[in-house]
């Protein structure tokens, strides 16, 4: 069997942890999981077992101690391997339980075939390169990139089980003391329908002016590239790409952004890009669904026109 | 206080990865490179630190002799010496990896004291395992707190802050720790041309590790497919505002 750690919000699997669960069925073993802290419906994910960590402890997160529970779960079930999705979270807790047992870890894989020997596809480069890659290990530990595996249902009426973790101390030296609830207010970058975004090419902070005028006719939040934090323009959580955050817009309007693989990286979500450069062999026109050449110093100001026009 | 930060030396891609012949390695023979964005706020944290309370600060590396371009740019902005694990230039994988900073570190310590803080980025640019800080952690038997964007000493403890859906979390673990950080931590400083002319005369000890086979082995990387994106121009310069606002209306968005 093989064993996947599923992540619930709000009362419900994640869906990278869903996602993890239809990747983990390609070992062709019987899939189990193992939920921390409460049950929730896995009927349509096929899995034959579900176990529910409970623990007096568990109530703040401790990823150690998750990596210990996962563990102890492995064990006792004799599992083949063991997964997790590539979120912050998953690949945290894996590490971990890499570290502890002295194995192996492919993180953000995006498929596996079971060999022997056992080979995974990986995200390198926040996934704007891919290897291949053989896991030598006797127990493979394996994360799940984020939305690459579509989630396929699969019926099962699973088994619940309780599962008692032992935890120490130790376990639970690192954990979470408080929750800071982030300031409300403002477009979110990740769940913006419309992202205009500034890169060298706007020039200056003060540039920047035309850019939020812009995406406030839009509804849209504002973006930039790193070029732009590292100069201090705008704050890094405007930062789009793989060190940046990563935007799922209808439209992304590019104004002023080259189009380093390392900024693509953040875009794989956006539906329509759309550039606006000065240089028509930027990468940025090339990787465009619509482009525009010239000026953005002159193509912004006219188009937040052009929308004040027809409002 | 005592602070190291570990560092990797990556090629900058650019606008397109082009790969080497055997499909084993980026063709880095036209690329320049520098340390991970994550790393570089790890080592101005570390700076910030020394130059508050303190102390001495260290830069670490296991990487190719050329490497020591980016341990220099680290002791550019501040950081007082390097300890550098030469490699032939083949890859490492992140068990092998930790295996060798944790020995690096423990005889570290053994000469001038126990680090109260080791900083890693929560994962390399280029190879992504997502891991090396973790094992490091284990192995030396530290508190180890991943994907940092706020770190505060306070006293014998520090204050660590990740971000997450909704906010942040927050940890408080005694030193001393393992912290891997993201870009957004801090925002580096700009190195001064007197800080680089330091940089050049500050020691750097070089050790040539042996390399164990990999058990995560590399086998070829793959570029790919883009995204089938063929770009349609809506015009040049301002006379584009109509068909921009079209394509917008159409998009549904407007
Ligand atoms: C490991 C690593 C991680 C990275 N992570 C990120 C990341 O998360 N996000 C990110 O963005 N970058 C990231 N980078 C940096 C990335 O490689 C590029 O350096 C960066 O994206 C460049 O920003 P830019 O496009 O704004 O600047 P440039 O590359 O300098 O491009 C500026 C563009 O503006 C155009 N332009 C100039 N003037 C005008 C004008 N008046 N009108 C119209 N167009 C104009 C130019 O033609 C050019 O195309 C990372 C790099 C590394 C090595």
């Amino acid at each position: 069997m093989v064993l996947v750690l599923v992540e619930q919000a709000g009362g419900n699997a994640i869906d990278p942890s869903l996602q993890t669960l239809t990747l983990a069925r390609s070992f062709g073993q019987p899939v189990h999981a193992l939920l921390v802290g409460s049950a929730t419906d896995l009927t349509q994910h096929g899995v034959a077992v579900a176990h529910v960590a409970q623990h007096v402890a568990l109530g703040a997160y401790a990823p150690d101690a998750w990596a210990a529970m996962l563990n102890q779960l492995a064990v006792q079930l004799n599992a083949s391997a063991v997964l997790a999705a590539g979120t912050d979270r998953g690949n945290e807790v894996m590490a971990r339980f890499a570290a502890r047992t002295g194995l192996p870890l492919a993180a953000n894989c995006t498929s596996v075939s079971p060999g022997p020997p056992l080979t995974v596809t990986r995200l390198r480069w926040g996934g704007s390169l891919l290897e291949e890659a053989r896991l030598n290990s006797e127990r493979p530990l394996i994360t799940v990139a984020p939305y690459v595996v579509p989630i396929e249902p699969s019926s099962m009426p699973a088994d619940v089980e309780p599962f008692a973790p032992e935890l120490t101390d130790e376990n639970l030296l690192v954990r979470v003391v408080e929750h800071v609830a982030a300031p409300g207010g403002g477009v979110s970058l990740t769940e913006a329908k419309v992202v205009v975004s500034g890169g060298r090419g706007v020039g200056s902070k003060e540039g920047f002016a035309i850019i939020e005028e812009l995406a406030g006719l839009l509804g849209a939040a504002v973006g930039c590239s790193r070029a732009v934090t590292s100069a201090g323009w705008r704050p890094h959580t405007d930062q789009v790409g793989q060190t940046g955050t990563k935007v799922a817009p209808d439209v992304y309007i590019a104004c002023g952004i080259s189009g380093a693989t390392q900024h693509m990286a953040g875009l794989k979500g956006a539906k329509r890009i759309l550039a606006i450069n000065s240089d028509a062999q930027a990468p940025m026109m090339q990787n465009a669904d619509y482009t525009v050449a010239g000026d953005l110093k002159e193509i912004v100001p006219a188009i937040s026109a052009e929308i004040r026009k027809v409002k | 206080m005592r602070v190291l930060a570990c560092i990797k030396r990556v090629p900058i891609t650019g606008g397109r990865i082009v790969l080497t012949d055997d499909s084993l390695a980026i063709d880095t023979r036209h690329l320049g490179f520098t340390m991970s964005p994550h790393e570089e706020c790890g080592v101005e944290e570390a700076v910030r630190i020394i130059e508050a309370g303190g102390g001495d600060s260290v830069v670490l590396t296991l990487g190719p002799p050329e490497a020591v371009e980016q341990l220099r740019d680290a002791m550019a902005l501040g950081i007082d010496r390097a300890i550098h694990l030469q490699t032939d230039g083949r890859e490492w994988d992140g068990e092998a990896t930790a295996a060798a900073l944790t020995e690096a570190i423990k005889a570290d310590e053994a000469a001038s004291g126990r680090f109260d803080l080791v900083f890693f980025g929560n994962e390399s640019a280029d190879s992504g395992g997502f891991q090396v800080g973790a094992r490091v952690a284990y192995a030396l038997a530290r508190p180890c707190v991943t994907g940092l964007k706020r770190v505060t000493i306070e006293g014998a403890s520090v204050r660590c802050e990740q971000e997450v859906e909704g906010g942040r979390d927050v940890y408080v673990v005694p030193l001393p720790a393992v912290l891997t950080v993201k870009e957004g931590l801090n925002l580096p400083r700009y190195p001064s041309v007197p800080g680089r002319m330091r940089a050049g005369r500050k020691p750097v000890t070089a050790t040539n590790p042996v390399r164990p086979e990999p058990r995560l082995e590399l086998v070829r990387l793959v570029v790919p497919a883009g995204q089938g994106r063929r770009a349609e121009s809506l015009g040049t310069g301002a006379a584009a505002a109509p068909a921009v606002v079209e394509m917008l209306r159409k998009a549904g968005v407007l």
